[in-house]
């Protein structure tokens, strides 16, 4: 009878846990709340005001005429003949895609070739020195992309300081022309995203047990043997991150490509901006955009299929 | 086949040595090690001469810092000599890389690939040596069988424990079949009864293949109890070479003295004949180092064991009181204030017959025949 006067406390608790927890998952999805609404208005919104565009007409004057069209898919591909309406094959916008995608390839493998080495150096000062090592690779960002790749267009123009010198010492009679070239193009690049490159790979290598490489020396594995069989597995994580870090953002990149590759040497990124800019056709620019990003959708799917998950034999 | 190479490639009067004894198969010549440079110089190892022969396991002891790893990682090969050379079987190998000396290691932390199974792990080392793939299938499943690891081939080296890994790092560096095993600190990780097992495990490794074992420990009781011969080192020198029981019972000088075991030391007066006069108060027989003529003051050190204690008064002991007394179960360890003030232990086996003393009481220390040595310090 006594008993009834006090309800057990026992039983009680751990549903008193359980709602502790809820109450502390609940807020915790609040807190989430901020970074996700900054995501959806200006991430998501934009790309379904992108898709919508794209299955637009063209208005005259730039803007939009509200009719259903699959035209800037269609045009993405083929060309209307003016008189005939017939559709002929036209890959101009495909070969820019193609062109992008090699730049994005071979900016990644050179960024690669690289950064590699400089992240190893990196890695492997004391570890006093390293930050130091962190803060000079990260001193470009602090002035800005346009400014810098302005700063590389008057080093490699034919007045610029590399022909003067050359010139000056006599090595050269005429300027080598570099501006407005691929070379150009893929310097600017290399130099915009190196940094992207080194940062991951440093902090794969940092992570390394050095005494992994001496077990493999000591095991007659030679330099070369070290680097693909011990070093390069263990910093699998860091190429895969620097390798994306890279190339997604070299296949959309604008300014590069439109300063120094001088408007002959589109790429995707310039592509899109023309569609909105003078070309006045948005919803074309707006399928264009799709289009890569479902380029990269793939790439980055591919890439990651074949690079993690797989057990390295050895 | 060997013993004609060695007399093809060295030198008359290295020869004449090898003449003398056995062989060594690696021979430490004059090795000095200096890191940094001018004020912040700083010599872990100075003028270090150590020959190891064939089929030995020998062990570098001494305190952290004294230059046993250095040492170690010269012969491997990760570091090079700043003066000196390191010769196997009769050539230099001081200044080679790592994987062109016929030498394997075990890491303290074994340093296994963590992207390897056990398996790949094992047959690295042979699969660098460019040796045939059935070969190396065989030599691995060999070599695990050897440490009992045959079941894990296939597991990956982060899903077995501590004490198998070890395993695993000792087959892999032994699958090559090196001249020369080193074996930096590898129990040092290990639980007391896993590392007692290895110990035994090792002993049995070394005398199933007839390889070198160059070990390195700062415990003396695992030096002692593994090893033929042992170098004790102390700031980058080798201060005494000898088998367990050379180093125990005639160190040369007080660092060895102090480092292995218990031990008691007293300060004399170089008499002739080979005897000291101790300040204590007696005329003791005393042995010194080999080639070491002592003269005047001298110390002189016995070990707890080899002293008895008898009544008071007894010719020829030293006079003193009991200070304390610690029981151990097996035996008790008597500390007795000397007539000098001089702390002496005293271990004595706990019998029947032996009888008890009481804190403050006087006694007498016998000193055993022989059991007094003289040190070179």
């Amino acid at each position: 009878m006594a008993a009834t006067d006090t309800p057990p406390p026992a039983p009680s608790l751990p549903s008193f846990e359980a709602e502790a927890q809820t109450r502390a998952a609940r807020r915790n999805r609040l807190l989430t709340l901020p970074a996700l609404l900054i995501i959806g208005i200006f991430g998501v919104l934009p790309l379904l005001i992108i898709l919508v565009y794209s299955f637009l007409e063209a208005g005259p004057y730039g803007g939009v005429v509200w009719n259903f069209s699959t035209e800037a898919y269609v045009n993405f591909l083929f060309q209307a003949d003016i008189f005939s309406d017939k559709l002929t094959f036209a890959p101009a916008y495909l070969l820019i895609y193609l062109r992008s995608f090699l730049f994005a390839v071979a900016t990644t493998l050179v960024c690669l070739i690289l950064g590699f080495p400089t992240a190893y150096f990196m890695a492997t000062r004391p570890p006093r020195q390293r930050n130091l090592w962190v803060l000079l690779i990260t001193i470009p960002f602090w002035s800005n992309l346009l400014v810098r790749t302005l700063a590389i267009m008057f080093i490699i123009r034919d007045e610029g300081l590399i022909n003067s010198i050359l010139m000056g010492m006599g090595v050269i009679d005429h300027p080598i022309t570099m501006l407005y070239t691929n070379f150009a193009v893929l310097l600017g690049l290399l130099y915009a995203f190196l940094p992207f490159m080194v940062l991951p790979l440093y902090a794969s290598l940092e992570k390394l047990d050095f005494r992994l490489v001496e077990a493999a020396y000591d095991l007659y594995a030679t330099r070369w043997r070290v680097l693909w069989r011990v070093i390069v597995p263990a910093s699998l994580p860091g190429i895969v991150a620097g390798c994306l870090l890279v190339f997604i953002p070299t296949l959309g990149a604008y300014v590069t490509p439109l300063i120094l590759g001088g408007g002959t040497h589109l790429m995707i990124g310039d592509l899109i901006a023309q569609q909105f800019g003078s070309g006045r056709n948005w919803p074309l620019g707006s399928s264009q955009a799709l289009i890569l990003m479902a380029v990269v959708l793939i790439a980055l799917f591919v890439y990651v299929r074949n690079t993690t998950g797989r057990t390295p034999h050895g | 086949m060997q013993a004609a190479k060695l007399g093809a490639e060295t030198s008359p009067r290295e020869r004449e040595g090898a003449a003398q004894e056995a062989a060594p198969v690696i021979s430490i010549r004059e090795v000095s090690k200096v890191f940094g440079q001018g004020v912040a110089a700083f010599t872990a190892l100075d003028r270090v001469q150590i020959d190891i022969g064939q089929n030995e396991f020998f062990t570098l002891l001494g305190p952290s810092g004294c230059g046993k790893t250095t040492l170690l990682r010269l012969i491997a090969g990760f570091d090079y000599p700043t003066m000196g050379e390191i010769r196997l079987f009769g050539q230099d190998i001081a200044r080679q890389p790592p994987f062109k000396r016929p030498i394997n290691t075990v890491f303290q932390n074994y340093a296994l690939f963590p992207h390897m199974t056990v398996g790949q792990n094992v047959g690295f080392g042979l699969e660098m040596l460019g040796r045939p793939k059935a070969e190396i299938a065989g030599r691995v499943d060999e070599m695990l069988r050897l440490v009992r690891m045959e079941a894990l081939k296939d597991r990956r080296t982060s899903e077995i424990s501590g004490g198998q890994q070890q395993r695993v790092a000792l087959a892999r560096a032994l699958a090559p079949q090196p001249k020369v095993l080193l074996l930096d600190e590898p129990l040092s990780a290990l639980d007391y009864k896993l590392r007692k097992e290895m110990q035994i495990e090792l002993k049995r490794l070394q005398h199933e293949t007839g390889i070198t074992f160059i070990f390195v420990t700062h415990d003396q009781e695992e030096a002692l109890t593994m090893s033929d011969r042992i170098a004790v080192m102390s700031g980058g020198r080798v201060l005494q070479i000898g088998s367990a029981h050379d180093i125990y019972e005639r160190p040369t000088e007080r660092f060895v003295a102090n480092f292995i075991g218990e031990t008691n030391f007293l300060e004399g007066q170089v008499q002739g004949g080979g005897s000291v006069a101790l300040d204590a108060g007696s005329v003791v027989p005393a042995l010194p180092p080999e080639g070491f003529a002592p003269s005047g003051r001298v110390t002189v050190v016995i070990r707890p064991e080899h002293a008895r204690l008898v009544p008071s008064g007894t010719a020829g002991s030293l006079a003193g009181t009991v200070s304390n007394a610690v029981y151990f179960g097996t035996d008790t360890h008597y500390h007795v204030t000397l007539g000098d003030g001089s702390e002496f232990m005293v271990r004595q086996q706990n019998s029947r017959a032996s009888a008890s003393h009481e804190i403050g009481a006087p006694v007498g220390v016998a000193i055993d025949e022989g059991a007094a040595r003289m040190l070179r310090d």
